[in-house]
């Protein structure tokens, strides 16, 4: 089955997936940024959302982790990378083995 | 720890010694499902921090450089030119099982007219071009990040929820048969010493 990919996030750092064929929707706040991935969730498959939109919905985005589809990816935005997605990955890290093994401090 | 609430009865044992043994059993497959599980997970998020190392720098590097790009043509010329969608990307979503957890499986269809661009050369600079080049070539990277990373997810939750199932078997239903079984027992003893105590009572009566 086939699905689209979307990407959410400020104009600047989503236009330029717009041009490569991802459906890009602008938003600029985290109240917007819900409202368009509660629609995208719905008709997208995948979804890049820019990390600091990510940050402060990351409760509602593990609804998601239920089922395989939606994915939600968090993606550095054109201010360059905060961390975010490390950070992501140890504390699932964290939750399935209880030690790191990755980044070791 | 708390006995069950049963009648010391033989019935009430035997099915309480079934019951131990499926738990025993049980308890044993989850926690080979659990090390399997963490042993997979260990091996796909290695993966992930490689993919997301590795993207996150080509995506800030993209980014930045088509900001600058962009900079350089006034802005509602800029909206102009990209408010065309181009050919969307279509990406082919299944599912496959890891440890009897579906994760997704995404690959890219129909890469190539991804690289088409939705403006005229004349709109934008070059270097613009450029970034929407790199950007479409990052693309099927950045969806097998998303796929891993879901699968990591996913899998961490799964994990968790294992975890908690080996411990409650270990920790309160195990203990808890093995106690009222030895109850029963020793109950069902102490009747029998009383049946042949009153026994010998009576016939030394006579």
């Amino acid at each position: 089955m086939t699905g689209k990919i979307a990407i959410i996030g400020d104009g600047d750092s989503i236009t330029v997936f717009k041009a490569a064929g991802v459906a890009a929707f602008a938003a600029e706040d985290e109240t917007k940024a819900r409202d368009a991935l509660r629609k995208a969730a719905k008709e997208y498959r995948i979804i890049f959302l820019t990390e600091e939109l990510y940050r402060p919905l990351e409760q509602f985005i593990k609804r998601f982790d239920e089922q395989p589809y939606p994915v939600v990816l968090s993606i550095p935005s054109k201010n360059g990378s905060t961390g975010h997605g490390a950070e992501l990955l140890k504390s699932a890290m964290e939750r399935a083995l209880g030690v790191d093994i990755l980044f070791n401090n | 720890m708390a006995r069950l609430n049963v009648n010391p009865t033989r019935m009430e044992l035997k099915k309480l010694k079934a019951r131990l043994s499926t738990a025993v059993r049980g308890h044993k497959l989850l926690k080979d499902k659990s090390d399997e599980m963490v042993r997979r997970f260990s091996a796909i998020i290695k993966e992930n921090k490689r993919l997301r190392d590795d993207v996150e720098k080509q995506l800030s590097e993209t980014l930045k450089q088509f900001s600058v790009a962009r900079s350089v043509t006034p802005s509602y010329r800029a909206e102009a030119a990209f408010s065309m969608p181009s050919s969307a990307v279509r990406a082919e979503c299944g599912t496959a099982g890891v440890m009897g957890v579906e994760v997704p499986e995404i690959s890219l269809v129909n890469e190539k007219s991804a690289g088409g661009l939705p403006y005229a050369y004349s709109e934008m600079t070059g270097e613009a071009d450029f970034s929407v080049g790199k950007a479409a070539a990052l693309l099927p990277e950045m969806v097998r990040l998303a796929q891993v990373e879901k699968t990591v997810r996913m899998l961490a939750n799964e994990i968790e929820r294992n975890k908690r199932r080996v411990n409650a078997l270990e920790y309160v239903m195990i203990p808890q048969l093995e106690e009222t079984i030895k109850y029963i027992k020793s109950k069902l003893d102490e009747n029998e010493r009383a049946a042949v105590i009153r026994l010998m009572k009576v016939k030394s009566k006579t």
